[in-house]
């Protein structure tokens, strides 16, 4: 079954249309990439998707089971690590279990064993300024994780980050990705980010934004550090440069 | 901390020299101008009387700086709640500021009498704006992104004022609170120079009736002193409530 499936969405703000008929499916433990020019309706897209704006048609499925409309179900990270600069780092990760009504000290004690999987040993105490930017996107994304386990949904989550951070960040993440079990629904305009990391990449493009595309990147993962210098890994650069 | 200080000592120090020299070789008359050992002189004899003013007038600014944070407070989150009162309300709030506290004291005192009443009212008044303002910028100032992803996480109203737009309307509330306090002793004594049986403001006009020069400097000393201390205090609490900000990259403590 599809761990979460968006049916036929259609959106428009003021008369003028941003999304026609989008539909796209998510499998279990699967990376999806939904690669597309700036401006093209993606981040519409998320926010529908987690429940913050409502579709003009169509529909949202977790798990089966209609959300459309439904905030609290699914959340998101953006490019903006969005860490409230007031609390430790620990606080900000357990801030969704605080936000279902758990204690501060219940919360905490059900965060802190995960500091290690993310990466993110010794910054419980710290707060988010006195991190790099990879850490806090890290701490972000461990604060997405106890919210909605098994989905997240990453707005360019690495964009502002340098090339190197970047590519250390890529393997980090399918790194944690696995040992977590996340299926997760990846926003970007990088097309080599893209590549590198999906299991599948659908292409949105066009005004309104439709999908245009779907390409399936059958190179096994863990890849190699080397994929983006082989010709398969060009191959479907071009292919996607031609659909675009 | 000491050396940072430093230029500010001298000059505070070569201000009190040149007053002292001033007054020494008989430059000004001392009944018009008292010297500062004149001046200091007076406060220890005058101790005991200021001391029972102080208290008098501290209560006032006490009772009436709490009453109007709570206020401004509770006004500040109706308006930020409800967006018709924001408008309706606020440029009535800028209105009210523009009326000096000086001109509104005497109606109060017709009003309400001699006693502590008039003097919380007052304080009340020119508090409750400072902090109001504060908060409402800061409520103001929150992140959007942030709120959505609180909402995206299903938080309620209440949860997205407690975990965001509290926390981000802190600095601006300290900065108006600072202001509040030091508004509540200089309203205090304004109320009671203007009709009381206490207080540091009934202290000034008594000792101005005497032609006291050397009490009356003590006493505007003693009431710039205890602004100072009351705004020192609010300097503290942020500290405190905002470790974040005493932070560096490193994580030590400033």
């Amino acid at each position: 079954m599809n761990k979460l499936e968006v049916k036929n969405i259609s959106k428009s703000f003021d008369g003028k249309p941003v999304l026609k008929d989008v539909s796209i499916e998510l499998n279990r433990g699967e990376l999806v990439c939904l690669l597309g020019v700036s401006g093209g309706g993606k981040t519409t897209l998320f926010n529908v998707i987690s429940g913050l704006l409502s579709p003009d048609n169509g529909q949202v499925l977790l798990d089966g089971e209609d959300i459309t409309n439904q905030s609290g179900h699914i959340s998101y990270m953006l490019q903006k690590d969005l860490l409230l600069p007031y609390r430790t780092i620990e606080d900000n990760a357990a801030l969704p279990l605080l936000l279902k009504g758990e204690k501060k000290k219940d919360a905490r004690k059900k965060v802190s064993p995960l500091f290690e999987q993310f990466g993110l040993e010794g910054t419980q105490k710290k707060y988010p300024s006195q991190l790099s930017g990879g850490m806090r996107q890290r701490a972000a994304l461990l604060r997405t994780y106890m919210f909605s386990r098994d989905v997240a949904l990453l707005d360019e989550p690495f964009s502002a980050l340098d090339t190197l951070t970047k590519s250390s960040m890529h393997k980090w993440y399918l790194d944690v990705m696995e040992k977590i079990q996340l299926s997760t629904l990846f926003i970007t305009h990088d097309i080599d980010e893209a590549i590198l990391i999906s299991d599948r990449i659908y292409l949105l493009s066009g005004s309104p934004g439709e999908i245009t595309g779907e390409i399936i990147i059958k190179e096994q993962k863990p890849r190699k550090d080397d994929f983006n210098l082989t010709t398969e890994f060009l191959e479907y650069k071009r292919k996607i440069l031609s659909m675009l | 901390m000491l050396k940072r200080n430093i230029p500010s000592i001298v000059a505070v120090v070569l201000f009190l020299t040149v007053w002292q020299t001033v007054c020494s070789i008989g430059l000004i008359p001392s009944y018009m101008l008292p010297s500062p050992i004149e001046v200091i002189t007076a406060f220890v004899s005058d101790f005991s009387l200021l001391a029972q003013n102080s208290v008098i007038t501290l209560q006032e600014a006490f009772i009436g700086l709490f009453l109007g944070v709570s206020v401004g407070f509770f006004v500040a989150v109706l308006m930020d709640t409800f967006e018709t009162l924001y408008k309706a309300f606020y440029p009535l709030l800028i209105i009210t500021q523009t009326i000096p506290s000086v001109a509104i004291a005497p109606l109060l005192v017709l009003w309400f009498g001699y006693e502590m009443t008039p003097k919380i009212v007052l304080i009340v008044i020119s508090t409750f704006f400072p902090v109001t303002v504060g908060l409402l910028d800061g409520f103001r100032s929150a992140d959007k992104d942030s709120i959505g992803l609180l909402r995206s996480m299903g938080a309620n109203r209440f949860q997205i004022f407690r975990y965001i737009k509290f926390p981000s309307a802190l600095p601006q509330l300290f900065s108006g609170l600072r202001i509040a306090a030091a508004y509540s002793v200089v309203g205090a004594v304004i109320s009671e120079w203007l009709g009381g049986f206490g207080g540091l403001g009934v202290y000034m006009t008594r000792v101005k009736k005497a032609f006291a020069f050397d009490k009356m400097f003590a006493v505007i000393f003693l009431i710039s002193a205890i602004s100072l201390t009351l705004m020192a205090l609010v300097g503290f609490a942020e500290k405190k409530l905002m470790p974040y900000r005493n932070t560096d990259k490193k994580g030590e403590k400033l």
